[in-house]
């Protein structure tokens, strides 16, 4: 992994370079394209507008609902899918996981079909005086929708790795279930959860489909920055292309926070 | 990654690749490529002539009654073939701007229209062939008892508009100006579809459409017509595209929609003769 | 304190019962696979058997026996495990690692501190506390976790292998300090070497096949074992038979003159073994002259360096239905003697040096 040290033999055929270059290109280059269209003079006024901050604003404060969502939702589910077999364990994975293989407009449907109005928990709700549809945490959910199976796969991961061995150790120690999750379980598997939660906000951030699909468009409301961007590219392309410039550098940071983090995990990790 | 001298020569071949890959690409649409201009290749324009086929750009409210139009034209004519692409204006003018090989465009607004004219994209003048005006959308049971513009904005009742960005939401704007009446939309979508999506899964108590969306959504919707809509007409103009090259077959499509034939087709389906 | 298990595990094919006195330590000897682990996780509670019943000092583990389903949880059970690795917390520091349970059991953080630097001191890992554990040798991490079990109060200390990952230079040390901790308090030590058995335990149990082949006192078991694995562990030779007046006869014949305990006489058909070290076996070739008793053919299977001298490990048709018979001789005898696999020789049993005992 590491050729600057040693004798720098990696044992891969130099075409491989070749193809990976490729590859690079194929994810670099409409980045570049998109960052050559920008107007950069106007690129300050465009992203400062009061409709961009805005949609910024709702987009990282959802976000940031649905990520700690995820956290609490998602820990139970991964312990669960890891840790306890049970009949029927690889199939509530399987739906678990669906969300990553769904249209997000899809996903949008059947949310609408269960917080809807007239939906299976909607009726229910509306009637104890909760209104979801049209509402930021409409918002909420449909990012929680989408972003919740990368947390459980990253934790699910991270606690297969981890193994149970400390656990046992813990428990006939005199701990608890809860003292052994709390104070072993989480622990070890934290870089693991860490990166899991960072790309559940990344995903999060860039939820577009089920969002437009159950919880509608409106300023600060529900128009999170990727359904402003949308809207902004039917009458003001170089707005759009502001604001797609600003949701990549997020994405970015996001992103390299998570692989940093990984590294720093894996470092601790390598003990016995 | 190291990379040795012998590499650096595949490192380039692979990069050169990789740009004549993205240059060969940049004539299909929605690529963020720069050339605009480029045309479409010398073999497809070929094919086409052989085949007398034109390719037509039309706005999504028009896929019902184009599709009738262009078999019709097929049938009186035999040999052609009409290939049809329905999107949102603005995103058809992006992908003829961007060179997307269409003979014919139809747009929803005027000002799409004049986009690509600015570009020096069309052949001659448009013609303007349909109108159309908006229409309050309710769900079947009218639960909100909706019956005039004005019950739009009363309290407690959720209204879902187009954004003023996109053409049906511009045109709810100038109604509310000329009638005083404002609205509270609880949600302002990006396109009719989801406006009506809104309203046929009964999350919205009305939404504001074009009338030839409500005749298109069958029995889902409830149309409540209102005096005021003619405050917004929006008219459809339609023209050849500069870059066809079957400007001939293209013109005699549109004869055929400006027809009193097309009008009729036109008419049945909702729209506005202007 | 007493402890005592009875538990069977059918889907391992393991059925044992054991029992401990009052600050008693017993170690359990055996082959991989034999059940040493599945014993201590039952104990613990980390595995579930099929049925019996455990208690410590009158407090029920649990019981599966007619009908009941008692199970009490593993942090219920007072039961410390130690295993094989350290298995401490990565995430702790070393006086965190050893005030986990005290913490656990509901000790103030400054309490359970300090309990953890008594049982720190004990296992002379003091001056630790503040690492982390990956930045301790292996045996200063097994010293640790011994630190952490004690440091949990537990009526049962279990140790699985303790000493088995650890160098041989750690060993030592890790066994001293065991032996301090171990003295007074009840504990199984489950492990492969003799020299923990003599050293930490007042009692052996050999465990062969998910069954309790042999127990007994230390001593008792090393010196006259009765099962072939316990024989292999103390090095002696182990023949069975039934035991007669001047010595022993195997089922197939074969007759090993001996030595009864002086003042012993065996009752007619009593079963037995002899035992005797590989010193006292000497190798021929060809047919030997002289003294013709306690002198058998044999096939040598391997030779070995065992010491200083070479280890004949050989099988014949009077050698037991367990196999090898193993003589010692100088690496110059084999040389003499031209010694390889294969070679057909003849074993000679010193008839002094051969103890006869009843199974």
């Amino acid at each position: 992994m590491n050729s600057r040290s040693g004798t720098g033999y990696t044992g891969v055929p130099p075409w491989i370079y070749a193809i990976a270059a490729a590859g690079a290109l194929f994810v670099l280059l409409p980045l570049v394209a998109m960052v050559a269209k920008v107007n950069w003079p106007q690129f300050i006024p465009l992203i400062t507008s009061e409709s961009s901050v805005t949609a910024l604003g709702l987009s990282l404060r959802t976000s940031a609902a649905s990520t700690a969502l995820c956290i609490i939702l998602g820990i139970p589910l991964a312990l669960v899918l890891a840790r306890s077999p049970f009949p029927g364990q690889r199939l509530l994975r399987a739906f678990v996981l669906l969300p990553l293989v769904l249209p997000p407009v899809v996903g949008g449907i059947a949310l609408l079909y269960t917080f809807g109005r007239q939906g299976l928990l909607g009726k229910s709700l509306e009637v104890a005086g909760i209104q979801i549809a049209f509402s930021t945490t409409a918002v909420v959910l449909a990012q929680t929708f989408v972003a919740l199976p990368f947390l459980v796969v990253s934790l699910e991961g991270a606690l297969r790795t981890a193994g149970n061995r400390y656990e046992l150790v813990a428990a006939t120690l005199g701990a608890r279930p809860t003292t052994v999750l709390r104070r072993v379980t989480v622990p070890l598997v934290l870089p693991g959860l860490a990166s899991g939660a960072v790309l559940s906000f990344a995903r999060s951030l860039g939820e577009f489909g089920a969002t437009l699909t159950f919880a509608g468009s409106l300023e600060g409301v529900t128009r999170t920055l990727p359904l402003e961007i949308y809207l902004q590219r039917e009458t003001d392309a170089d707005a759009a292309v502001a604001l797609s410039l600003v949701l990549v550098a997020v994405a970015v940071a996001v992103v390299g926070l998570s692989y940093g983090r990984r590294n720093a995990g894996a470092r601790v990790e390598v003990q016995p | 990654m190291s990379i040795t001298r012998k590499n650096v020569g595949t490192f380039l071949a692979a990069g050169t690749l990789a740009a004549s890959l993205v240059g060969c690409a940049s004539g299909a649409p929605g690529t963020a490529a720069s050339s605009g201009t480029a045309a479409s290749s010398g073999t497809a324009s070929s094919t086409r002539t052989l085949t007398r086929e034109i390719t037509v750009f039309a706005a999504a409210s028009l896929k019902a009654t184009f599709t009738k139009l262009a078999s019709d034209f097929e049938a009186k004519n035999p040999g052609t073939k009409v290939k049809l692409n329905f999107a949102g204006s603005s995103d058809l003018v992006t992908q003829i701007t961007q060179g997307a090989p269409a003979d014919v465009f139809a747009s929803a607004d005027t000002k799409n229209m004049t986009r690509l004219s600015d570009a020096k994209l069309v052949d001659g003048n448009a013609t303007n062939f349909a109108t159309n005006v908006l229409e309050i959308a309710v769900p079947p049971g009218n639960p909100a008892s909706i019956a005039s513009f004005a019950d739009l904005g009363k309290p407690g009742v959720k209204v879902v508009v187009c954004a003023p960005q996109v053409p049906c939401g511009s045109a709810a704007e100038t109604i509310e100006t000329a009638t005083g009446t404002t609205l509270k939309p609880v949600s302002e979508e990006s396109s009719v579809t989801d406006v009506l999506g809104k309203v046929t899964s009964q999350e919205a108590d009305a939404g504001l459409v074009y009338v030839t969306d409500i005749s298109n959504a069958g029995d889902k919707v409830k149309g409540v017509p209102f005096p005021e809509s003619d405050k917004a007409v929006n008219t459809y103009p339609i023209a050849t595209v500069g870059a066809s090259k079957n400007k001939e077959l293209a013109q005699a499509f549109i004869g055929m929609v400006t027809s009193s034939e097309g009008k009729k087709v036109l008419n049945d389906a909702g729209f506005g003769t202007p | 304190m007493s402890f005592e298990v009875r538990t069977r595990l059918d889907a391992r094919d393991f059925d044992m019962s054991l029992s401990l006195g009052p600050s008693e330590t017993v170690a359990v000897l055996g082959p991989n696979g034999a059940g040493k682990s599945t014993l201590l996780g039952v104990i613990s509670g980390l595995l579930r058997p099929d049925s019996g019943r455990a208690q410590i000092g009158g407090r029920q583990l649990f019981d599966l026996d007619g009908g009941n389903h008692r199970w009490s949880a593993p942090h219920l059970r007072g039961t410390a495990l130690l295993a094989q690795e350290a298995l401490l917390f990565p995430h702790l520091s070393v006086l965190e690692n050893v005030a986990f349970g005290p913490r656990s059991k509901g000790a103030s953080k400054a309490a359970a501190r300090e309990t953890a630097r008594l049982w720190l001191t004990e296992v002379g890992a003091l001056h630790l506390e503040s690492r982390k554990p990956a930045e301790l040798s292996g045996g200063q991490a097994q010293r640790v976790a011994v630190a952490r079990a004690l440091a949990a109060e537990p009526e049962l200390l279990l140790l699985d292998e303790p000493m088995s990952a650890l160098d041989i230079h750690a060993a030592p040390l890790l066994r001293r300090v065991l032996k301090r901790v171990l003295a007074g308090r009840s504990a199984i030590i489950v492990t492969h070497d003799v020299l923990d058995a003599y050293m930490l335990a007042d009692r052996v149990v050999v465990v062969e096949n998910g069954r309790i082949s042999e127990e007994g006192p230390t001593r008792q078991v090393l010196e006259r074992p009765r099962s072939h694995f316990a024989a292999g562990l103390a090095g002696l030779n182990l023949v069975s038979g039934m035991i007669t007046e001047q010595g022993i006869t195997t089922p197939d014949g074969q007759f090993f003159a001996g030595q009864h305990d002086p003042g012993w006489s065996p009752a007619p058909g009593q079963e037995g073994v002899a035992a005797f070290p590989p010193s006292a076996v000497s190798v021929f070739l060809g047919d030997v002259h002289g003294s013709p008793r306690n002198s058998f053919p044999v096939t040598i299977r391997d030779l070995e360096p065992h010491g200083d001298q070479i280890r004949v490990r050989a099988a014949g048709s009077g050698t037991g239905e367990r196999g090898t018979l193993s003589a010692d001789i100088t690496p110059a005898a084999s040389a003499d003697l031209g010694l390889v696999p294969g070679m057909n020789v003849r074993f000679v049993v010193k008839s002094a040096l051969v103890s006869i005992y009843p199974a």
